[in-house]
C-alpha cells in the first residue's frame, strides 16, 4: 500500500531523495529527445550539402538551369527533373484540391450519418497504401489503362494542344500525375473534413434561414470561412507529392529531358534520385543527385512554410493542419 | 460574406435547385470515386497476387536475380528486423520528445520544436535516405540493416511524436492535478497517471508509424538493397525487405516476377491495413476511456 508506505519515514525520505533525481533526470531525457530531433534535421542538410559540395562547386547555381543529364560527359543539370516535378506534382494538386473539397463537402454536409463514418474510413485507407504498391498498380493496371483509352481520348479531343500531342504512352508525366492526384486526395480530403467540421453551426443554420440551399450555405459560409484551411490542406498535398520518388519513379519512364507532351517519358527530382543513386558510377554523378536531393529539399520546406504561415494568417490560428495520422480517426 | 446574393436569386428557386442538386452529386461522385479507387487497388492487389501466395512463397528465400522460383521469406525476416529496430528506436525518442513539450517546455520552446517536427515530417523520404548514406553507409563503406533502420526510424519520430504530442494533450488536466495535489512528484504523475490514462491513443500512434513505415522503400533503396543470399538476420549487413522486393520485381520485364510483386504487395498491404485497423479500435476505445 502506497500510503502504508508512505507513513514509514524512511521509506519517505528515499521516495523524495529519488522524486529530487526523477524530475530533473525525465525533464533531461526528454529534452535531449527534442534536442536530438533538432539535431536530425540540421543533420540532413548538413549531410546533404557536403555531399553535394563537389557538384555545387563543379556546377555553381547553373546546374538548376541546365537541361541535360549526361553520365558520358559528365555534364549533369536539374532543369528537366525540376520541370517534372512541378508538372506532375502541379497537374496531381489542380485534381485533388476540387476532389477533396468536394469529398469534404460530401462527409460533413451530405452523407448519412451512417455512411459517414465509413467511408472517411475508406478514404483514409487509401493514403495507408504504401507508395511501392501504387507504383506496383499504376505500372501493371493504370499505365496500360492511361496508354488504350485516357491519352486516346485526351488527344482526339484536345490533340490541338501541345501538351497533348505526341504518342500515348503507359509511363510518362500524366501517368505519374494520376498517381500522385491519387495519393494526395485522402491527404488533402483528411484535413479539408477536419476544417469543415470546425465551421460553427449557428453559422450554417443561419444561412439556410435566410432560404440558401445547400450548395449556397457551402459556398458563402463553409467555403469563405475554411478557405485559409483548404489553401493549407492543399499545399501540404503539394509538398508530399513533391517528394515523392517511388511511385514516380515507377510510373514516369525515366527520360532526361523537358518535354512539352504531358504522355511522354520524363523524370522527377526525387524519382531521379530514387532512379540513378544506387548505381551512379561518374565521379560528378553522385554529387549531382545530392545537389537534387538539396534543392528537392528545399522546395519541401518553403512549400511547407508557406501552408504554414497562410494558416496562420487565416482564421484558423488554432486549427493543427499537419496531418498527423490520428487526427483523421 | 454576399448574403445579398441570396435574396437576389429569390425568383429563381428552380435554377437554384438545379445547381444544389449537381453539385451534390459531383460531391456524392467523388466521395464513390475516392472509395472505388481504393477497392480497385485492393482488388487488383488480392486478385493477382492470390494466385502466387503459397507457403512456399511465404518460406523459401529469393533465387538469384531473374529466377523467379523463390519466395519471400529473406524479404519478410528483413522488414521484419529493419522496421523492429527502427521501431526500438524512433518511440521511446518520439515518445520522449512529445513529453518534453506537452510536460516540461515552455510554450517558447515547445513551439520551435513543434515546428521542427512538422519539417521532419516533411522532409521526403528520399532524402532522409540520402542523409543516412552520407552519415552510415559512406563511412561504414558498405549498406547495412541499420542503415534501413535508422532512416526508417527519422521516418517514424515526426509521426511518433506529434500523435503522442495530441494524445498527451488530451488526458483530463483534472487527473494530473489530483496527483500534484497529493504532493506526488511530477514524473511519477506521469509514469503512474499521464501514460496510463493514454496508453492506447499512444499504441495507436506507435502503430501507425509502424504501419506508414512497413511499406518505405525510398530510403531503403539507397542504403540497404544490395544483400545477399538466403535469410540473412544480422542487421550489420544489408537485408532484404518487402516493399524493396516490390519495387526491383516490379521493374523487372518479366510477368513472374510481376506476380511475385503481386504477392508480396499483397502481404504487405494485408499487414498495413491490418496494423489501420486495429490502431482505430484501440483509438476509439482510448477516447472513450479519456471521455474525449
Amino acid at each position: 500500500m502506497e500510503a502504508g508506505a508512505l507513513s514509514n519515514p524512511v521509506l519517505r525520505a528515499r521516495r523524495n531523495r529519488i522524486d529530487r533525481i526523477g524530475d530533473p533526470l525525465l525533464r533531461g531525457l526528454s529534452g535531449l529527445a527534442a534536442a536530438l530531433a533538432v539535431a536530425v534535421i540540421a543533420g540532413i542538410v548538413y549531410e546533404v550539402t557536403h555531399l553535394a559540395w563537389p557538384a555545387i562547386t563543379h556546377f555553381g547555381i547553373g546546374f538548376i538551369t541546365t537541361n541535360d543529364w549526361n553520365p558520358v560527359t559528365e555534364r549533369y543539370g536539374a532543369a528537366p527533373f525540376i520541370y517534372g516535378t512541378v508538372v506532375t506534382s502541379g497537374i496531381a494538386l489542380l485534381l485533388a484540391a476540387p476532389l477533396s473539397v468536394a469529398i469534404s463537402i460530401y462527409l460533413t454536409e451530405l452523407a448519412p450519418n451512417r455512411v459517414r463514418r465509413p467511408v472517411a474510413t475508406l478514404v483514409d485507407m487509401l493514403a495507408a497504401i504504401p507508395s511501392v504498391i501504387l507504383g506496383l498498380w499504376g505500372i501493371l493496371v493504370l499505365g496500360p489503362f492511361m496508354h488504350d483509352t485516357v491519352e486516346p481520348a485526351l488527344k482526339s479531343a484536345f490533340g490541338f494542344l501541345p501538351i497533348f500531342s505526341g504518342d500515348p504512352s503507359a509511363f510518362g508525366y500524366l501517368t505519374a500525375a494520376m498517381i500522385l492526384t491519387i495519393m494526395i486526395t485522402p491527404i488533402v480530403t483528411s484535413v479539408t473534413r477536419e476544417v469543415f467540421e470546425t465551421v460553427p453551426g449557428e453559422l450554417k443554420e443561419g444561412s439556410y434561414a435566410l432560404g440558401a440551399t445547400r450548395w449556397e450555405m457551402v459556398r458563402q459560409v463553409v467555403l469563405p470561412y475554411s478557405r485559409a484551411g483548404i489553401v493549407g490542406a492543399t499545399i501540404l498535398g503539394l509538398g508530399r507529392a513533391i517528394g515523392e520518388a517511388i511511385a514516380v519513379a515507377q510510373v514516369i519512364g525515366g527520360a532526361t529531358g523537358i518535354n512539352i507532351s504531358l504522355f511522354h517519358t520524363g523524370s522527377t527530382m526525387a524519382a531521379q534520385i530514387a532512379a540513378q543513386f544506387q548505381g551512379a558510377p561518374g565521379a560528378l554523378q553522385k554529387p549531382s543527385l545530392a545537389y537534387l536531393g538539396l534543392i528537392l529539399l528545399a522546395f519541401s520546406v518553403i512549400v511547407n512554410l508557406i501552408a504554414r504561415l497562410i494558416v496562420q494568417r487565416g482564421t484558423l490560428k488554432d486549427t493543427d493542419i499537419t496531418p498527423t495520422e490520428v487526427e483523421a480517426l | 460574406m454576399s448574403n445579398h446574393a441570396l435574396l437576389l436569386d429569390r425568383g429563381n428557386l428552380k435554377r437554384r435547385n438545379r445547381v444544389n442538386r449537381a453539385v451534390e452529386v459531383v460531391s456524392t461522385v467523388a466521395a464513390l470515386l475516392a472509395v472505388a479507387v481504393l477497392l480497385i487497388v485492393v482488388g487488383s492487389v488480392v486478385s493477382k497476387g492470390i494466385g502466387a501466395l503459397s507457403i512456399h512463397f511465404l518460406t523459401t528465400p529469393a533465387g538469384l536475380f531473374g529466377d523467379t522460383s523463390g519466395g519471400i521469406s529473406n524479404a519478410i525476416a528483413g522488414t521484419a528486423i529493419i522496421v523492429g529496430l527502427a521501431a526500438l528506436m524512433a518511440i521511446p525518442v518520439g515518445l520522449l520528445v512529445a513529453i518534453f513539450t506537452s510536460e516540461f517546455a515552455s510554450d517558447r520552446v515547445a513551439h520551435p520544436v513543434r515546428f521542427v517536427l512538422d519539417l521532419l515530417n516533411g522532409v521526403p523520404t528520399i532524402v532522409t535516405g540520402i542523409f543516412v548514406y552520407g552519415l552510415i553507409v559512406v563511412p561504414q563503406k558498405h549498406q547495412s540493416g541499420y542503415a534501413g533502420a535508422v532512416a526508417l526510424a527519422i521516418v517514424m519520430l515526426p509521426i511518433v511524436a506529434r500523435t503522442a504530442q495530441e494524445v498527451l494533450a488530451l488526458v483530463p488536466g483534472t487527473l494530473k492535478e489530483a496527483a500534484y495535489a497529493l504532493g506526488i512528484a511530477r514524473w511519477r504523475t506521469l509514469l503512474r497517471v499521464t501514460l496510463p490514462t493514454a496508453a492506447g491513443g499512444l499504441l495507436t500512434g506507435a502503430l501507425l508509424a509502424v504501419a506508414r513505415v512497413a511499406g518505405e522503400t525510398a530510403p531503403l533503396i539507397l542504403v540497404c538493397s544490395i544483400f545477399g543470399q538466403g535469410v540473412l538476420t544480422e542487421p550489420s549487413e544489408a537485408l532484404s525487405s518487402i516493399p524493396v522486393f516490390i519495387f526491383q520485381s516490379s521493374e523487372s520485364p518479366s510477368p513472374e516476377a510481376h506476380t511475385q510483386a503481386w504477392a508480396a504487395a499483397l502481404i504487405l498491404i494485408a499487414f498495413v491495413l491490418v496494423l489501420n485497423v486495429v490502431a482505430r479500435a484501440f483509438y476509439s476505445r482510448s477516447r472513450k476511456r479519456m471521455g474525449a
